[in-house]
């Protein structure tokens, strides 16, 4: 059976380079790069080597960098060392309804420790409205944490605008990048950012490994502690292999970036226009253009995105209906909720993520298995039924 | 596939018969209580996972959690709140596994829901119609808990436990390589663990909906004080006081809020009335007949005459008085091993 795997905001397959570039850690390479010994210098001469990769490709310093287990850990450290670095200056964060639970349950959890959150609408392409933000900021906002790309629907946010905004009202600036790096550009200071979070295994890197960007001068707290490393803000033994498998795919990216988006842009067409012809009563979600080249996000009405899933899996397609996260949770999507979409139809809504070996045959292997699939499942929807009589 | 031994080995002997197998778990509440077997819930979906590993065939954990809340444990609640004693397998078999599971099955692609029951579907060719009968391994017969299944519900599932005794299940199960070989049987309601509903009850609800009232004897002299009808069921002894003679709960009063004590022969009646009865062998019941009719799951099945009241309603004659007939309970009917059909008593 031919095998599609269309789940890539999920995660991507690491590169073979990558991988490459990883095994001598865990070979010959094996030192801690805290060591003083030549075993220590070879490996901390792979740390250095990734961090300078990875600051040049987002148009930071060196030493803006934090390496940390993944971008998870990164949301976490940005907000919450942001929130208790600069307590004494206020307790209010404004953050958005379409945010990644990375974000969103932080967020809530500072609640709970006496911060007051501020979560802002979206309109129906999921974009957050600068001027919504605005009114949001009071005396006591210390934070902004606002996503650069919205992981379930694609959509790209304002970001440079609301940085702007930001700045001017001195206000730290944080946005969680793990879905946008490697699919559009990145640049912490085009994009006005005082902390950008990533992570490695979504741009064809390992998992496990991932980095918080954080603006010279901004104060924050470490959230592990224990030695020094990572200039005392981020404790625990460097994952070598991790970090040196980040840079090499942070090197691929580069080079590809360009290419690859116009590429999986005419795929995701391809697949879009394809759905639509052939299956009726399909929406698609989040904006047409201002989106990831890579994400398409279709609601099927009349039918569970879970029974699309596992019919698509049956058929060796790899889907998913939004986060990999809350995957088993038949709560409607809190993205498509707060996009307004019904929850009727938010329920048969599907995430189809693009990745640079997907091939026309792919997407036409999918056009040919889903329709069936849809009209099988839509057979047995009474509403369906009535709605065709 | 709850991570059991049974749904387990039910899988394994399809995968031998030549059946396409799909693993599907389904994940009910979280209700805070800890199970030790881990065989509903959240932790029993490690072990299903590792069985369809084991099996290779593809797995899936779907998601029951509000179907269930709705469906079962309102039922559960409701009932205890009307005076009645709930059998929450039952509505749970008839309105999430073979609804609610057989629906997502087909729209699989599926031809079956295949559970891992002691019973037997039949089709009977001179009837045309679909039979439930006992499973071979009498101590495990669970046909009590299916006696709701419509006619295609039944045509759309396969018990492959059904000719098997337990032992030989869990031979079965070391067999196929399955480490579940040996796990302990589930408790009898998967969603209270230590079998304590009532403490399931208030831990769950609000305290305030229990309202306590007065323990009364058949005259209605004032006995006792009661914690809220919710906690009795007839039969009880426990939590009524004590008498010089052993007292049982003997029947509770909704409207009065009130609990009827006395002594054990006064539990023994020999009519009851059963609603919503469903029909398996047959399409309806025209006259009166002859039948075995268990009251309980575990109640041993007595000789009773059926009697149509309308088409829903019945009315079941014992031979001999039977103890601790209890509303909200289900009384099926057999003929030999052949589930004729059941009800619910009122």
């Amino acid at each position: 059976m031919r095998r599609v795997y269309l789940d890539h905001n999920a995660t991507t397959p690491t590169h073979p380079e990558v991988v490459k570039e990883m095994l001598p850690y865990f070979e010959e390479v094996f030192g801690n790069a805290s060591s003083i010994h030549l075993f220590g210098q070879q490996a901390r001469k792979a740390v250095d080597g990734a961090r300078e990769k990875l600051a040049e490709f987002i148009g930071a310093k060196p030493e803006e960098i934090v390496f940390t287990s993944g971008g998870t850990e990164a949301d976490n450290f940005a907000i919450k060392g942001i929130a208790y670095a600069n307590e004494s200056k206020g307790k209010h964060i404004i953050t958005s309804s379409i945010e990644h639970h990375a974000v969103l349950n932080t967020c809530k959890y500072l609640e709970k420790q006496g911060f007051q959150v501020t979560y802002l609408p979206v309109d129906e392409y999921g974009f957050v409205d600068p001027g919504d933000m605005m009114k949001a900021i009071n005396k006591e906002t210390i934070l902004i944490t606002i996503m650069h790309a919205n992981n379930e629907v694609g959509t790209i946010e304002p970001i440079s605008e609301i940085g702007k905004i930001a700045k001017g009202k001195e206000i730290i600036f944080h946005t969680d990048a793990v879905q946008s790096l490697g699919k559009i550009p990145v640049d912490v200071n085009e994009l006005n950012v005082d902390l950008l979070s990533l992570s490695a295994h979504k741009i064809y890197g390992p998992k496990g490994i991932g980095a918080l960007y954080i603006r010279k001068g901004t104060r924050i707290q470490p959230l592990i502690h224990g030695g020094h490393h990572e200039k005392n803000r981020r404790a625990g033994t460097e994952n070598v292999p991790g970090i040196a498998g980040l840079g090499k795919a942070i090197e691929i990216v580069k080079t590809s970036i360009d290419k690859e988006s116009i590429y999986l842009t005419d795929l995701r067409n391809r697949l879009c226009s394809g759905i639509s012809e052939k299956i009726d009563c399909v929406y698609l979600n989040g904006h047409s253009r201002k989106r990831l080249p890579n994400t398409l996000n279709m609601s099927f009405e009349f039918v569970e995105g879970e029974s699309i899933i596992l019919n698509l899996d049956m058929k060796g397609v790899a889907v998913a209906s939004g986060s990999a996260c809350t995957s088993g949770s038949l709560e409607p999507s809190h993205v498509l909720k707060a996009m307004g979409v019904a929850p009727a139809v938010a329920q048969g809504s599907i995430r189809f993520s693009l990745g640079k070996d997907n091939t026309e045959e792919d997407i036409d292997y999918v056009l040919e298995v889903l329709p069936e699939i849809i009209s099988r499942l839509r057979a047995m929807s009474p509403l369906y039924k009535r709605k065709k009589e | 596939m709850s991570g059991g031994v049974d749904s387990s080995t039910a899988a394994g002997i399809l995968i031998r018969q030549g059946y396409e197998v799909i693993g599907i778990n389904m994940r009910l509440p979280d209700t805070g209580e800890v199970s030790e077997s881990g065989c509903c819930g959240v932790a029993g979906i490690d072990d299903a996972r590792n069985v369809a590993q084991k099996l290779g065939i593809p797995f899936y954990a779907l998601n029951y959690e509000k179907e269930f809340e709705n469906e079962v444990i309102d039922y559960f609640y409701r009932e205890y709140m009307n005076a009645r004693t709930p059998n929450p397998c039952i509505i749970c078999n008839e309105k999430i596994k073979f609804r609610s599971l057989l629906k997502k099955a087909k729209g699989l692609g599926a031809d079956y829901i295949a559970t891992g029951h002691y019973a037997r579907i039949e089709y009977d060719n001179s009837n045309r119609r679909y039979l439930l009968k006992k499973g071979k391994d009498i101590e495990k017969d669970q046909s009590y808990f299916l006696f709701s299944l419509s006619q295609e519900q039944l045509a759309h599932s396969l018990f492959p436990l059904g000719n098997y005794t337990k032992s030989r299940v869990r031979e079965l199960a070391r067999e196929f390589g399955l480490k579940v070989h040996n796990k302990p049987a589930s408790q009898e309601i998967c969603f209270i663990p230590d079998n304590d509903y009532r403490r399931f009850l208030t831990a769950r609800f609000i305290t305030g909906k229990f309202k306590p009232g007065l323990i009364v004897d058949k005259n209605g002299r004032i006995l006792g004080k009661h914690r809220g009808i919710a906690f009795y069921t007839i039969g009880q002894r426990k939590g009524i006081g004590a008498y010089k003679k052993p007292f049982y709960v003997i029947s509770i009063n909704k409207e009065k809020n009130t609990i009827a004590i006395g002594e054990e022969k006064e539990l023994y009646q020999d009519t009851l009335i059963a609603e919503k009865v469903n029909w398996i062998d047959r399409k309806k019941l025209n006259d009166s007949i002859k039948a075995k009719a268990r009251i309980r799951y575990k109640h041993r099945e007595s000789d009773a005459v059926i009697s149509p009241l309308s088409d829903t309603k019945v009315k079941v004659q014992f031979n001999k008085p039977q103890r601790a007939i209890t509303s909200g309970q289900a009384v099926v009917f057999y003929d030999g091993d052949t589930v004729i059909g059941g009800g619910w008593i009122n």
